[in-house]
């Protein structure tokens, strides 16, 4: 493992860096006390697009919280281009997307654009270049002049989106974006994200529950175990992006979406059960 | 819908054609001493009179401007009120109720003593206003501003918003429509008390004018300048509902 801490200017630096990164919510002794994740290591290198897969409850948005500075981690430490996150947001580093839309509803779309580059400390003078170039790049362009809830959900999660790449930042952590979508609209939406990513070269990571999302957008693929969260493996696609729809009909495809579904059936059983006996999953290991 | 709403229209207007035209009927039936209500002419003569003599505008120049210097303070220091205390949950939940518990002390009773710190002139009556005027837009403030979306603030701040930009653009937008109302309900209530103020005791402005005129028995001049008064204050109102229907609209699209 490279030191980062040692030279964080070197390009070969990871972009993200997590260490022994444990969260416990709540009083250790307590008995409403959760172990939300247990001792995750991870590095993402720059430019990489890394999926966070795991069966509901296992800490993949809470892990996402930690590395974006919403959470400080009980213990362990996140790194991001080799500076450490102490529990405090990096909006010049790091752009979030969520799982709902949360374009102002009082701003129009392009007002939505110019308020988040203005909070980003972006020269006024590129403000409606920018955002015409990212609502292009998500075919919303004609829509500048509407406000978000004269959008359907999904057009308003592709501003959403689109906000959050054209901010400055070198990292995106999206968590669950298209979980409010149906499924073909998140299949375009999923097509538009990796044009957009192979044209910005940005850093990814995303928190989703949809093995085809997983296979189909990443570099690689962490899968998290079962409350406690932890790494249970890490799965390589090795396919280069912009990918296309064809990537999905290859056999290969299905062959990565079977085996994420046998590594997670049982964790998925693993959170059945402590649902239906909360005492055990209580505290964790 | 429509023809319901053209109802309610003639039903408001024939209220103040009949309000008139009662006016109108005892006055001139003799039924009412003129020394209690003046015929519909004799006011409008009144009127006229102050007009020409060039009585009307400095009193009401002085009573409007110490209106918007009440109005002006009671506002900004209820939002900052308002904007300070939700800023935690603890402070909302210690403050609001002291807020909302000196609102129903009758700051009339004190005036005496707005008198005595701001002496007679228009200063006693800003202050009056203005601490009457604020408990309505603290309140209003601390109604909004604490129960703003997380999800927009946690937006906010991971896209690096100082505190000044979360509270412009985030808080004030968001908690804008509730806060309308307290602005409203509390420049009824400035501009009431500045008038009642200057009723009471003052040198100046339209309330010592109205209070005058009641001393000198001449009731003519009185209504005059009373009629004038509830006119400000309906068209002001309907300027205010105007403004509201324009907020709700905004606010309609979230």
């Amino acid at each position: 493992m490279t030191d980062v801490s040692q030279s964080p200017s070197a390009a070969a630096a990871p972009a993200i860096t997590i260490r022994g990164v444990t969260q416990r919510f709540g009083d250790a002794g307590s008995s409403q006390s959760v172990l939300a994740l247990d001792n995750v290591s991870l590095e993402v290198a720059r430019g990489e697009f890394v999926c966070l897969l795991g069966p509901s409850g296992c800490g993949k948005s809470t892990l996402l919280n930690i590395v974006g500075g919403l959470i400080r981690p009980s213990q362990g430490e996140v790194t991001v281009s080799g500076r450490r996150v102490d529990g405090a947001p990096r909006p010049d580093e790091i752009a979030f997307v969520f799982q709902e839309s949360t374009l102002f509803p009082w701003y129009t779309v392009i007002e939505n654009f110019r308020i988040a580059l203005k909070f980003q400390r972006v020269p006024k003078a590129e403000w409606d270049d920018r955002a015409m170039a990212a609502l292009r790049a998500v075919g919303m362009a004609g829509f500048s002049g509407h406000y978000p809830n004269q959008l359907s959900v999904g057009m308003r999660q592709r501003v959403n989106m689109a906000r959050g790449i054209c901010v400055k930042t070198g990292i995106l952590l999206m968590d669950e974006p298209f979980a409010a979508l149906d499924e073909q609209t998140r299949m375009v939406l999923g097509e538009d994200l990796s044009i957009l990513l192979a044209e910005t070269g940005k850093t990814i990571v995303f928190v989703t529950h949809s093995l085809a999302e997983a296979v189909f957008l990443s570099d690689r693929i962490v899968v998290m175990t079962a409350r406690p969260g932890s790494i249970k493996t890490i799965i390589d696609v090795g396919e280069p992006h912009p990918r296309s729809p064809d990537f999905m009909l290859e056999p290969r495809f299905g062959e990565l979406r079977n085996e994420l579904y046998a590594l997670l059936r049982d964790e998925i059983r693993k959170t059945m059960a402590s649902q239906r006996d909360p005492a055990a999953a209580r505290g964790g290991a | 819908m429509k023809s319901e709403n053209a109802a309610q229209r003639i039903i408001q207007f024939a209220f103040i054609a009949l309000a008139g035209g009662a006016w109108y009927w005892a006055t001139a039936a003799g039924k009412i001493s003129p020394l209690f209500l003046p015929r519909p002419e004799s006011v409008w003569n009144a009127f006229n009179r102050l007009l020409t003599l060039g009585q009307f505008w400095p009193p009401v120049r002085i009573t409007l401007l110490t209106i918007a210097q009440a109005y002006a303070i009671a506002a900004l220091c209820g939002i900052l009120a308002g904007y300070l205390v939700t800023r935690s949950k603890f402070a909302t939940e210690a403050v609001e109720p002291i807020i909302a518990g000196l609102f129903t002390i009758p700051i009339t009773l004190f005036f005496p003593m707005f008198i005595l710190f701001f002496g007679i002139g228009t200063g006693s009556k800003i202050a009056y206003g203005a601490v009457y005027g604020f408990f309505p837009i603290a309140l209003s403030a601390i109604a909004g501003l604490g129960h703003v979306d997380e999800r927009y603030l946690r937006a906010a701040q991971t896209m690096g918003a100082s505190r000044l930009e979360t509270f412009r653009h985030v808080l004030l937008p968001y908690a804008f429509p509730v806060i309308l109302t307290g602005l409203r309900i509390g420049f009824f209530i400035c501009f009431a008390s500045v008038l009642g103020g200057e009723t009471l005791s003052s040198v100046s402005g339209v309330g010592r004018n109205i209070a005058l005129a009641a001393e000198l028995m001449e009731p003519a001049r009185m209504y005059a300048w009373i009629a004038f008064v509830i006119l400000t204050a309906v068209s002001l109102n309907m300027l205010v509902t105007a403004l509201e229907n324009h907020a709700a609209r905004r606010a309609g699209r979230s």
